[in-house]
């Protein structure tokens, strides 16, 4: 029965009485106390054997799931207020906590639901804890070491700056995001689009222009802000111009190419029934460039928030999100420049995952869509 | 007998970087209307090409040819002729219907037509009941009956096959031969088939076109002496193996293995 432990049991299990030998958790005064301690070790142990005394995976999950967490939130909670003092054992029952959290996520895993509904929450709940553990990690790590703030800020620091500053943040999306990515965005990626329409109908556009499209997406952005600030003025115009010239290539380039990706049967066909250049392009060349006019799309999203915000860095209102990161730097507010680094992850992720649904939905037939 | 195809002296010399390659040296042809006519020949013997040639995808270097009446350009720009390729060439974007309406769409006909037009050229290949699946969800098989049915669907009397059933296997293919006869006889079309298939062509065929490579050129042409109404088993008959020796002989002349 024994012999039937998973081995992060068995290492969890060695590691907790190793830091039992080095108690106490934390160097100095109070300390944890006795019940704390206790409870700590408790829910360790029972964690640890739950693969043999559990009779199915979802309590075994269950089970896992609390002692996991809650000796994370036992000892992230005791060390807070206290940063620096953590000992060996400290770091040996954090460790302790990931195995079983390393488990639950194997045990998760390895589920086999029967509804639809339990299908996709397991798709989000795994993904979920392998986040959750790196805030976890990261929040003990800075806490018990006492790494200072300036360098990397707790997690739960960074989470209070955000939640306090809601309305700054806000305001920074909507100067960045609303009006300089997304114009931008939509004039590169329709622009470029148009443009690879025109070098695929007249030959010379495609010899004179693809050379020169493929200078100005070497023009280092550093050098282009600047000069845009100075057209554009101090306002997301100038912001806007930079994500059009960083958006516009990657688009032109990728629809060109898409524009060729039809067969030459299947334009063979549309020639034997006379088809003109329009109907060729509306429903074959068109349809079977989407894959790479999707890719095009995918890589601007993320080139289009790295060039509004960087270029916010050379001149721009009291207001944005690169503007924010460069001022709050400057007063040694790194809780407040991650937290934009943080809302810029999380607009990234959403622009992107829209992106990748509708693009699902488009080329449902493609066989990287359909699987097979 | 009315003909539909004519071609005369007609040469074709594709330049290439290894130099010029001849894939038709002097080929005179007639085709006549409501003739189902094989073409058979090895590779390189330039039997897919005068198919091209037919249908206006590719020029010719020399001779003539007129099809309909007209050039091969101009018959094109008139939808004479339905094509179907050696794959099925279907998009995978659109459903078996849809595929089916490309050509009706471009051609600009009515939707309330199209329809109709497509329920008839399903039922005809025998595909009723599956307009809304996808190609990629149909087998070889079937999909090559679709393009069959996209052929067929602006109703152009000549139809170019280019070894259409080459990929399918045995069995399918002996099935959609009978359908395909079937298919003639109710239409009365005119069918330019390319194969390499021996029994295939006397299967099918009114009129063999035995061609040899190097140059592509007509080495033989074989009427059929077969009736109208072909039973799988006819294969088996003297007359049938008579024309297939025939037919082989006719390869074996034009020294096409020798290299």
């Amino acid at each position: 029965m024994i012999a039937k432990l998973p081995w992060q049991s068995w290492l969890a299990l060695a590691l907790s009485v190793i830091a039992a030998i080095s108690l106490p958790i934390m160097s100095t005064a109070p300390g944890y106390g006795a019940p704390v301690t206790l409870s700590l070790f408790g829910l360790i142990l029972v964690g640890a054997a739950t693969p043999v005394l559990a009779r199915s995976a979802v309590v075994e999950a269950i089970v896992m799931f609390v002692a996991a967490h809650g000796a994370a939130w036992l000892l992230i909670s005791g060390i807070t207020g206290h940063e620096g003092e953590a000992t060996r054992a400290f770091f040996l029952l954090v460790a302790t906590a990931w195995l079983l959290a390393w488990r639950l996520a194997t045990v998760l895993s390895a589920m086999k639901p029967r509804s639809r509904e339990a299908g996709w929450a397991l798709k989000l709940i795994v993904p979920a804890i392998f986040g959750v553990w790196i805030l976890i990690i990261w929040e003990a790590v800075t806490r018990g070491a006492g790494i200072p703030f300036i360098l990397l800020p707790p997690p739960s620091a960074i989470g209070a700056k955000f939640a306090a500053n809601l309305p700054i943040l806000a305001a920074d999306v909507r100067q960045t995001i609303f009006k300089a990515v997304i114009a931008g965005y939509a004039i590169g990626c329709v622009s470029g689009f148009a443009v690879a329409i025109l070098a695929d109908r007249f030959l010379f556009l495609r010899r004179g222009l693809m050379p020169i499209g493929n200078m100005v997406s070497a023009l280092p952005i550093i050098g282009v802000a600047p000069i845009m600030v100075m057209w554009f003025g101090f306002d997301w115009q100038s912001k806007a111009a930079v994500v059009v010239i960083m958006t516009f290539f990657p688009m032109l380039v990728n629809t060109v190419a898409g524009l060729s990706a039809a067969g030459h049967m299947e334009r063979d066909l549309m020639r034997t029934y006379a088809a003109d250049y329009w109907q060729t392009l509306v429903k074959l060349r068109l349809p079977a460039a989407m894959p790479f006019i999707f890719n095009a799309l995918k890589i601007n999203s993320t080139l289009a928030l790295i060039g509004a915000i960087v270029a916010e860095f050379f001149g721009t209102p009291v207001v944005g999100m690169g503007f924010r990161i460069s001022t709050e730097v400057g007063r040694m507010n790194v809780d407040m420049v991650w937290a934009e680094i943080a809302v810029a992850a999380l607009a990234g992720s959403i622009f992107y995952g829209v992106l990748a649904l509708i693009e699902r939905a488009v080329t449902f037939w493609h066989p990287s869509v359909r699987g097979g | 007998m009315q003909s539909i195809i004519s071609a005369r002296n007609l040469d074709l010399v594709f330049q290439t970087a290894d130099g010029p390659v001849h894939a038709l040296n002097n080929v005179t042809l007639d085709i006549g209307k409501g003739e189902f006519v094989s073409f058979i020949g090895p590779s390189g013997c330039g039997k897919t090409t005068f198919l091209r040639v037919i249908a206006d995808l590719e020029k010719p270097t020399g001779g003539s040819i007129s099809v309909n009446g007209m050039t091969p350009e101009k018959a094109r720009e008139a939808r004479a002729y339905g094509y179907v390729f050696q794959a099925a060439a279907l998009y995978p974007w659109r459903t078996i219907e849809k595929n089916i309406a490309l050509p009706l769409e471009i051609m600009g006909i009515a939707k309330t037509e199209q329809s109709e037009r497509i329920k008839r050229t399903l039922a005809l290949v025998n595909l009723t009941g599956f307009e809304k699946k996808f190609p990629w969800q149909l087998s070889g098989g079937m999909q090559q009956r679709a393009s069959i049915a996209r052929a067929l669907a602006f109703d152009a009397d000549l139809l170019l096959m280019d070894e259409p059933f080459g990929a399918l296997d045995e069995i399918v293919r002996d099935h959609l031969n009978e359908q395909l006869l079937e298919l003639w006889a109710r239409t009365n079309k005119t069918i330019c088939f390319v194969t390499h298939s021996i029994p295939e062509a006397v299967y099918l065929s009114t009129k063999i076109v035995v061609m040899s490579p190097r140059p592509g050129r007509v080495t033989d042409i074989i009427e059929s002496t077969l009736p109208k109404e072909r039973p799988l088993d006819i294969r088996e008959s003297p007359e049938f193996l008579a024309i297939a020796a025939r037919v082989r002989d006719g390869l074996r002349a034009g020294h096409s293995y020798e290299d």
